[in-house]
């Protein structure tokens, strides 16, 4: 079963969750930081790293001596990363490709009739995979400036295996999101009762809605801000699987790096008691 | 010979568009004829690339000078390549541009004005 971990605004507590989770549940489990531009999981986990390799996006190449500037390259391109200046009479044509706009979907070289395209590689990231306990790590860093997250989530989802699977997602709704909820038998959406946590909620329950999975709402710092949100879940019917409260200790603990259950092991009848709900919810 | 200028509005009386990849108008003007065609540029909402792809047509329009505000890296690129003369930090009616730039007066760039994306943060005149 794969459970991702989400929320609509950052700092909600997701990786406070996702650790929890994964630390609390029986092993073996896989905890997977898909949140390739500001990986943090392994900060609580502190894994075992055995294994690190790079990862690399596809983008065109063009061959010279084969290509006639047909332009059919640029007709398909999605994202405006190939341009073919045609010849004239005093200059012969060219073909310029952009690799950084490439989202590396090959189109360009499907669709070349002239097959003059060839496949080279930018590396954008790399994969770093480990162990806690008899558990699993694995996570994936983003090279700085670099906009193709989802390639490197994706290739780090491939390193799941068939047991439980824990997702620890990045902030927001957009593609590196999407990546990283797709394929989730259920997802724990993380806020806080304020009023900027509602308003990302909202929009984190309409994307998980259009993608057809499960969820329930977990409240952190769940004793301070208004009762808005569990008034909003109530209404809309979304579970609210867990409350931490606004505790000092627990704040003082989260500033050392240290996992909730560690210092406070009485929350793992919780994310045990959380995790029953979800497999009676998630779809399969 | 045919030049482009990037403009808010259709016809000679408009002012230029400081963008050029996700500019109102393309206006091409024959300095030969005196021919004057107006385009709706409808890569200006595109998501990504738009330089280039305006780059491009521009080359497949057989433009070759193009007049604007500012040229980012990549359009630059593809106009160089298309062998197109750029000129920024035009302003001004698109007719006192046409104007000045047959009496010699600009001159050409010699690189990008601007970085990347300069067209989609708010710089819109229109």
């Amino acid at each position: 079963m794969m459970i991702s971990v989400a929320s609509g605004k950052g700092g909600t507590g997701k990786t406070t969750v996702s650790t929890g989770l994964a630390l609390s549940l029986d092993s073996p489990v896989q905890l997977i930081d898909c949140d390739v531009e500001e990986p943090n999981a392994h900060i609580f986990i502190k894994p075992e790293v055995e294994e690190k390799k790079p990862v690399h996006v596809m983008f065109p190449e063009i061959d010279g001596s084969r290509c006639n500037f047909c332009g059919k390259c640029q007709e398909v391109c999605a994202y405006n990363a190939v341009a073919v200046i045609p010849g004239n009479e005093k200059a012969g044509g060219k073909t310029l490709v952009f690799p950084e706009l490439c989202h590396g979907c090959g189109a360009c070289m499907y669709f070349c009739p002239q097959s003059a395209i060839k496949e080279a590689y930018r590396e954008i990231g790399f994969i770093e995979r480990g162990t806690f306990g008899a558990n699993e790590f694995i996570h994936g860093k983003l090279n700085i400036g670099e906009a193709m997250a989802p390639p490197l989530i994706r290739a780090v989802k491939k390193l799941s295996g068939e047991g439980t699977v824990i997702i620890d997602a990045p902030p927001g709704t957009t593609c590196p999101v999407i990546t990283s909820l797709y394929g989730s038998d259920f997802c724990i959406l993380v806020t806080e009762p304020t009023p900027f946590g509602l308003n990302d909620l909202v929009l984190a329950v309409e994307l998980l809605r259009e993608m057809g999975i499960p969820f329930g709402v977990v409240i952190n710092r769940s004793d301070m801000g208004d009762a808005n949100t569990a008034e909003y879940c109530k209404s809309e019917g979304i579970p609210v699987l867990m409350e931490i409260p606004f505790d000092r200790k627990i704040a003082m603990s989260y500033s050392k790096g240290t996992p909730i259950v560690e210092d406070f092991p009485g929350y793992k009848k919780d994310f045990r008691d959380m995790y029953g709900k979800i497999k009676v919810m998630a779809t399969r | 010979m045919k030049i482009c200028i990037t403009s808010q509005g259709d016809n000679l009386e408009s002012l230029v568009d400081p963008r050029f990849g996700r500019c109102r108008y393309f206006v091409i003007v024959d300095t030969d004829t005196g021919g004057v065609e107006a385009m709706d540029n409808m890569n200006r909402d595109g998501m990504g690339g738009v330089g280039i792809r305006s780059g491009q047509m521009m080359a497949e329009k057989g433009i070759k000078a193009v007049l604007t505000g500012n040229v980012g890296p990549n359009a630059y690129q593809t106009l160089s390549a298309a062998g197109i003369e750029v000129v920024t930090g035009v302003s001004g009616t698109v007719k006192e541009v046409i104007e000045k730039y047959k009496s010699g007066g600009y001159k050409t760039s010699p690189g990008p004005s601007v970085d990347s994306h300069f067209g989609t943060q708010g710089n819109s005149p229109v």
